[in-house]
């Protein structure tokens, strides 16, 4: 329970091609991240998922029934929205209980499954409160909880922790991984936080422009991107792109000396965080190049540096982006 | 956060606009107690002090009861086909259409007319019983005899001309609300298996709670008053209202005294009633 497979699927808004076609196999119990910039269609490509919006050609299918045409309340997935979309009048209780209201379960089986949902998420403290009286990462959890009461086949995160704070966010990663691991659902999960992507995902999808440009574990997309874009999408900090950005290196794939290498350079500034120095190097001809060092670097601002490129994990784009094997 | 000294001058810059606002509320409204307790009739010279008689009289008048009880029927039939309507037509004004702007600006209009002149239309072109569009339509499906509305019905055609006035006003407010209600709300309720009812039910009308009870409130202060729609129609004999009696005090006894006494009774009400259904209102549709 819990395959997910589109085929073919296209969406058009009036003139504008947000999706041109998408062909995606999501297997039972795998964490998908799509990813990609703003505006590259993975919120739309969710919703068409979700059945909030209708395909304008192709076909969805779940557990392996077509539900093309099927409303969002019968797909059996569940959705966590970026506002959290919580009702503001109805209490945690009543929030967490609605989709089973609407389903006409009988009243003590919902209180039950609130009650459930409530331990399982700290907020049995929290059931007679309204929204407004709650902090940014408990409403994070009452959406989880109004998820996990119907007990859906998939659950659909739509950025979920683009409204938190850095510390929260991290918090709440686990959680939802830990959340993950212990349901062995489905799910899928929207982002652009490269971040999230690759600490998440059992495969990450990357979007760009509508189009599903690679799919693949988080190392598959490291290590061998297929274009241009996921090369300098994953990763962080980013890919460095010369030679006409038809060669990709890695900040972490330079070896350092300061006295021979191949490409010389002048270090214009260092950030030192202690575990890692990251160098921001004028190459001269080549442009800016970011280095990674390991720990603690000699290199501050204004020394010479010499840099040696691993042979073996340099990337070779052509002229489209792709990358060349 | 507010050191005692910008409190302080706070205070002294709130003065000058305090002392006349309070000055335009109460000196009215002082005037008119002091009168309320005089003997005061233009038609005789005889003043002086007669306590509570004006009240006396005002509360024994025969028409007191019959335009009590008008006022409160036309405020409340007006409250309940204003905010009724008003929340259908927000709901239907806010659905994408072709000319939804220009629908929009038209729904306005009745608000912007005067009342003496929307009155007048009303009596003499639409419910007029010779000449009035109800008359021509009832005559078309051959009737002989149109119903003459301010002879048959006079509260019934006043409800309607004031209720056509406000729909617009209620409409609006509630419009501007409902296009406040998150887009994520509706998806939500979808994923979670919610109808169009439903929806409507436990997401739209709550968040409509509150702008209702706003509306019924303004809608209230100003119900009360209404007066405009009753004089130009002529019905005061029959759906006069409690400031019609305080108008016919003051125009055809000449009785100053007792019609100041009145305009008390009323604001005392007024203040009353709105209290009470605010508290019903906010309170039943919260929850």
């Amino acid at each position: 329970m819990g395959t997910i497979r589109l085929n073919q699927v296209r969406k058009v808004f009036g003139d504008t091609i947000v999706i041109p076609g998408a062909d995606l196999e999501i297997n039972e119990g795998e964490f998908i991240v799509f990813v990609g910039p703003s505006g590259c269609g993975k919120s739309t490509l969710l919703r068409l998922i979700a059945g909030l919006e209708d395909v304008t050609s192709g076909t969805i299918s779940i557990n392996g029934t077509d539900v093309t045409d099927v409303p969002p309340a019968e797909r059996r997935l569940a959705m966590v929205f970026q506002s959290y979309a919580l009702y503001p009048h109805m209490s945690v209780r009543d929030n967490i209980a609605f989709p089973l209201k609407m389903a006409k379960l009988p009243q003590e089986k919902i209180n039950k499954a609130v009650q459930l949902a409530a331990a399982k998420l700290n907020l049995t403290d929290y059931l007679d409160r309204k929204p407004r009286q709650l902090s940014g990462g408990q409403r994070q959890r009452v959406a989880i909880g109004r998820a996990i009461v119907r007990e859906p086949t998939a659950f659909l995160f739509d950025e979920p922790l683009s409204n938190l704070d850095a510390a929260l966010r991290v918090n709440m990663r686990v959680e939802i991984m830990q959340m993950h691991k212990d349901m062995k659902a489905t799910m899928i999960y929207v982002t652009h936080d490269q971040v999230e992507a690759m600490t998440m995902a059992d495969r990450i999808v990357v979007l760009n422009q509508g189009k599903i440009e690679q799919v693949g574990s988080p190392l598959d997309l490291y290590n061998k991107p297929n274009s241009r874009f996921v090369a300098g999408f994953i990763g962080s900090p980013k890919m460095n792109l010369l030679e006409n950005e038809t060669l990709g290196v890695r900040p972490e794939h330079i070896a350092l000396s300061d006295t021979a290498g191949e490409w010389h350079g002048t270090v214009k500034f260092a950030e030192h965080l202690g575990s890692d120095t990251f160098l921001h190097v004028d190459g001269g001809s080549r442009g800016n190049i970011t280095v990674r060092a390991v720990g603690e670097s000699s290199f501050y601002a204004g020394d010479q540096i010499w840099m040696t490129p691993d042979k073996d994990r340099i990337h070779r784009f052509n002229q489209e982006g792709r990358v060349i094997r | 956060m507010a050191t005692t000294h910008s409190q302080r001058l706070g205070r002294w810059v709130l003065a000058p606009s305090l002392a006349v606002l309070s000055g335009w509320a109460f000196v009215p409204l002082v005037i008119a107690i002091y009168f309320s307790f005089l003997r005061y009739n233009l038609q005789s010279d005889n003043t002086g002090w007669i306590g509570l008689n004006n009240f006396y009289y005002f509360f024994t008048d025969p028409y007191f009861l019959k335009n009590l009880i008008n006022t409160v029927l036309l405020v409340s039939f007006t409250l309940a086909t204003t905010v009724i309507g008003g929340v259908f037509l927000a709901l239907l004004l806010d659905q994408p259409f072709w000319g939804r702007g220009v629908v929009r600006i038209l729904m306005i209009s009745p608000f912007f007319i005067m009342p003496t002149v929307s009155s007048l239309v009303w009596k003499n072109l639409i419910m007029h019983p010779v000449f009035g569009l109800f008359a021509a339509i009832q005559t078309y499906f051959g009737v002989l005899q149109p119903l003459d509305w301010f002879a048959s019905a006079p509260l019934l055609s006043v409800t309607i001309i004031v209720s056509w006035q406000w729909l617009p006003y209620a409409t609006l407010i509630l419009l501007t609300a409902l296009q406040s209600l998150d887009e994520e709300q509706k998806d939500a309720s979808e994923m979670d298996g919610a109808g169009p009812i439903a929806y409507f039910r436990y997401i739209v009308l709550p968040h409509l709670a509150r702008p209702i009870a706003v509306v019924v409130l303004i809608e209230t202060i100003f119900l009360l008053n209404i007066f405009a729609e009753i004089k130009v129609t002529s019905a005061g004999g029959f759906a006069g209202n409690l400031t019609y009696l305080v108008f016919s005090d003051l125009n055809d006894s000449n009785d100053i005294g007792e019609a100041a006494a009145g305009g008390l009774v009323a604001v005392v009400l007024a203040n009353l009633i709105s209290y009470f259904l605010v508290r019903v209102v906010g309170k039943n549709l919260e929850a």
